[in-house]
């Protein structure tokens, strides 16, 4: 069994703290030993948030050794490039094409990197870049909440788990009335793996 | 059955497991997730309790009946609850006692960091540190053992990391049926602290500790894990965790009880490793405490004592001390460090921003980014503040907070200001839950020292930072049930306050008028806002929208600090999937062009 170290980010209120959730258990089922934690600040909504999911025949320490991880999946563009520092080199980084201006953005104090400035810092690291429609696909769907879900349908391409693992831990996690949907949200992001590749 | 728990949700089926009864806790991070866990079971009485204190105290007397009792809480909870803490130190217990106190290093949502192991030196209890979910599991069952055994109250510490991580958890027990019998037979002597009555405990609590230190002599989670001999780990806690991926051959001596601290045990380790070093988040407690008995161990010269630990940092205290090799990964250059920042925001459609922005505006505090700053200038308006999601106005756009120190401070604050003879105006601006928690005695300060300032009740109707728990100004229990509510505006009429006026969050008119009309009386004034948290009720159906045509683009909508109004450097405009629509209309009400309308109001295809 190889390790997988995954970073889980985006914007606080974006669901990625129930993405590794699911991801972690998962990751059990398929008989790993799993640590994952997130690091928020103290606001409900609006901030950084980022889970570490650290998975392997036996995991210590809960957050990722900066350099070492494997994959990064972010649902927002700034909160995944911000952490290109912790990349290993060769890295999968799957990134929603969403940007959410931070308030300091919108006030003239900061600028927002651009598509450019993103894949370059990107590539210092790493060229497995997958840029992913995440937020206009879960909108066309009817519900923007899928994203989280969306995006877990992108991550399983790249881990060696059963897709019905996922769907089954994914229906667990939700109420009966959002399945069908969220099954739709899953499909949707493993498709979109084998559309989009920048890099 | 194997299952990934946190450590927080670990303690509670730990405590349920060991058939607690009665648990209570107020909520604060990174702890809260214990009591809303344990409040699922219908067979333990949970509650909110209204703050530490109480917490304790209402803990201490379900203990005294006989039944188990869990009180949860974070580091600085336990400062609130100290007093009576102290006291269940003294009285000793009846029903096990287990205390869970969850430290935050590095201060993720706290005022400030501190190591409440010293908690236990300074109460003479013993304490408890899990290093990953599953020993938060089995500890917890032991600590009730202990305390029972022991006539004590037992602290359990977490930390951040270990109450917030998720690893997998070996659910091996069932809940336990007390033996012991429901009943509180008097006994002035253990439980009337009259002085006659604790100098006889006393010497009690001094045999209590060296038991205690005989028993962590060969307590299961204190074990040495054999290994190399040229170098040994002394750790605990999160620490331990991360040490065993930094020093793969080293021996280390493993203490999932850290005071008091097992003697023999340490020197038998000492004489198996030619160096030891101490690996611990925050104080050198460990540290001294090794080093008082004669053992040479090194620490905190190589390990920070200031905030969370993690591998990158324990290795490079490996490298100081010579014992790994290679380079920092700190060393490394951060090519991501230009990047924009983004700290935690008010929400779009918080009831909190619209006063913030009144006092801002009032307090000549709002600034537009493009208009260079000359000089600055001093602000008419004083603004202490509290603790809760509304210390978030501190920030700009509305830099509409002063003071923020501890729960409950800002109106003993600005009382303080007043009559030290600060010339301003003077506000103080608290929440609900905070109030409840530690504002109502303050309040009464004011009203009593004849104090005139103007103290703000921000009213969302739920205790928002934590994630939303209950409290006695909701009228609903920790289990969900319909209970007792305390109505704000008749506490403190109660109190003999003259001037209370209740305003709608949502209408920026009436909130100016009503501070207007407070800070103009040479009087003690109370203000309660309210309006509910945007989080807990669902977005409106009509989200506000920019009218380009009418818009001059002075910025003034993006002074609310609202997430919703965004701007790419030029024309604002609303993300109409964030904006609470027509249950807030905030920025409608600001904007001096009337620009900003419902979206319904405009034809399609202008819509931005």
């Amino acid at each position: 069994m190889r390790k997988y170290d995954l970073l889980i980010t985006g914007v606080g209120g974006q669901g990625n703290i129930l993405a590794s959730d699911i991801a972690g258990e998962v990751a059990l089922a398929m008989g790993y030993d799993v640590k994952k934690t997130d690091t928020l600040g103290m606001a409900q909504r609006g901030g950084s948030v980022i889970s570490h999911v650290r998975i392997a025949n036996q995991v210590f320490s809960p957050l990722i050794k900066d350099g070492e991880v494997d994959i990064l999946l972010a649902f927002e563009k700034l909160e995944g490039v911000r952490w290109t520092d912790s990349l290993k080199p060769g890295a999968v980084v799957i990134m929603n094409n969403y940007a959410q201006p931070p308030l300091s953005v919108s006030l003239g104090i900061d600028r927002y990197p651009t598509d450019k400035e993103v894949i370059a810092i990107l590539k210092q690291r790493t060229d497995h870049i997958y840029l992913v429609a995440g937020t206009p696909n879960v909108t066309k769907l009817g519900n923007v909440r899928t994203l989280n879900i969306f995006m877990l349908g992108c991550l399983s391409r790249f881990l060696p788990f059963k897709v019905e693992a996922w769907k089954q831990s994914i229906l667990e996690h939700l109420p009966e009335r959002l399945h069908k949907i969220n099954t739709t949200a899953f499909e949707l992001g493993r498709k979109e793996i084998k559309n989009v590749h920048v890099g | 059955m194997n299952k990934l728990l946190s450590g927080n949700e670990a303690l509670a089926l730990g405590a349920y497991h060991a058939g607690v009864r009665v648990a209570t806790a107020y909520p604060g991070t990174p702890s809260t997730e214990i009591l809303e866990a344990i409040a699922q079971y219908k067979d333990v009485y949970s509650e909110w309790s209204t703050n530490e204190k109480v917490a304790m105290e209402v803990g201490l007397g379900a203990c005294y009946t006989g039944v188990r009792t869990m009180v949860s809480m974070k580091h600085v909870g336990l400062n609130v609850a100290a007093d009576p803490f102290l006291a269940a130190a003294t009285t000793g217990i009846n029903g096990g006692f287990v205390i869970v106190s969850a430290d935050d290093p590095s201060i993720h949502s706290s005022q400030g960091e501190q190591d409440n192991r010293h908690y236990s030196k300074l109460a003479k209890v013993p304490i408890l540190e899990p290093t990953d979910s599953q020993s938060a599991y089995d500890l917890m069952k032991l600590a009730f053992e202990m305390s029972e055994k022991f006539d004590t109250p037992v602290i359990l510490r977490t930390t951040t990391r270990i109450s917030h991580s998720k690893s997998v958890v070996n659910i091996t027990g069932e809940r336990l049926v007390s033996a012991k019998k429901l009943s509180f037979p008097r006994n002035v002597q253990k439980y009337v602290m009259l002085p006659v009555n604790a100098r006889i405990r006393r010497p009690y609590i001094e045999e209590r500790l060296v038991k205690l230190a005989e028993l962590a002599e060969t307590f299961p989670f204190n074990a040495i894990e054999a290994g190399g001999k040229q170098l040994g780990i002394i750790a605990s806690g999160i620490g331990y965790q991360y040490a065993r991926e930094v020093f793969p051959k080293a021996s280390f001596l493993k203490l999932g009880m850290t005071y008091p601290l097992p003697q023999k045990l340490l020197h038998e380790f000492a004489k198996l490793v030619k160096q030891i070093l101490v690996v611990e988040e925050l104080d050198p407690f460990l540290e001294e405490h090794i080093k008082a008995m004669g053992i040479k161990v090194v620490g905190k010269e190589f390990v920070p004592r200031i905030g969370e630990l993690n591998v990158d940092i324990v290795s490079a205290a490996g490298q100081k001390m010579g014992v790994v090799k290679g380079k920092s990964a700190s060393a490394q250059i951060k090519i991501t460090a230009e990047l924009p920042r983004r700290p935690p925001l008010l929400c779009p459609g918080c009831p909190h921003s619209s006063m913030f922005y009144v006092l801002a505006s009032m307090g000549q505090r709002l600034k537009l980014p493009s208009v260079k700053e000359k000089e600055a200038k001093e602000s008419p308006l004083t603004i202490t503040g509290d603790i809760g999601c509304y210390t978030l106005a501190t920030y700009p756009p509305l830099n509409a907070m002063d003071t923020t120190a501890c729960m409950g401070a800002s109106i003993g604050q600005a009382i303080g200001m007043e009559k030290a003879g600060l010339k301003t105006k003077i506000v103080a601006v608290i929440g609900d839950s905070t109030f409840l928690h530690s504002g109502i005695t303050p309040l009464i300060d004011a009203v009593y020292n004849q104090s005139k300032i103007t103290v703000i009740i921000l009213d969302n109707g739920t205790t928002a930072m934590t994630g939303h728990q209950e409290h006695p100004g909701t009228g609903i229990s920790a289990q969900g049930t319909q209970v007792g509510k305390v109505v704000l505006e008749e506490l403190v009429r109660g109190m003999g306050i003259k001037d209370v006026k209740v305003v709608n969050a949502f209408n920026i008119k009436d909130l100016r008028a009503a501070v207007r009309d407070s800070l103009d009386k040479p009087e003690l004034s109370v203000i309660i806002s309210r309006g509910s948290c945007a989080v807990r009720i669902p977005r409106g159906s009509d989200p506000s929208a920019i009218d380009v045509e009418r818009c001059n683009q002075c910025g003034i909508c993006l002074l609310v600090g609202c997430p919703a109004i965004q701007s790419d450097g030029e024309q604002p405009f609303i993300d109409p999937l964030m904006c609470m629509g027509e249950k807030c209309t905030i920025c409608q009400q600001i904007c001096p062009k009337q620009a900003i309308k419902p979206s319904s109001q405009f034809k399609s295809g202008t819509v931005i």
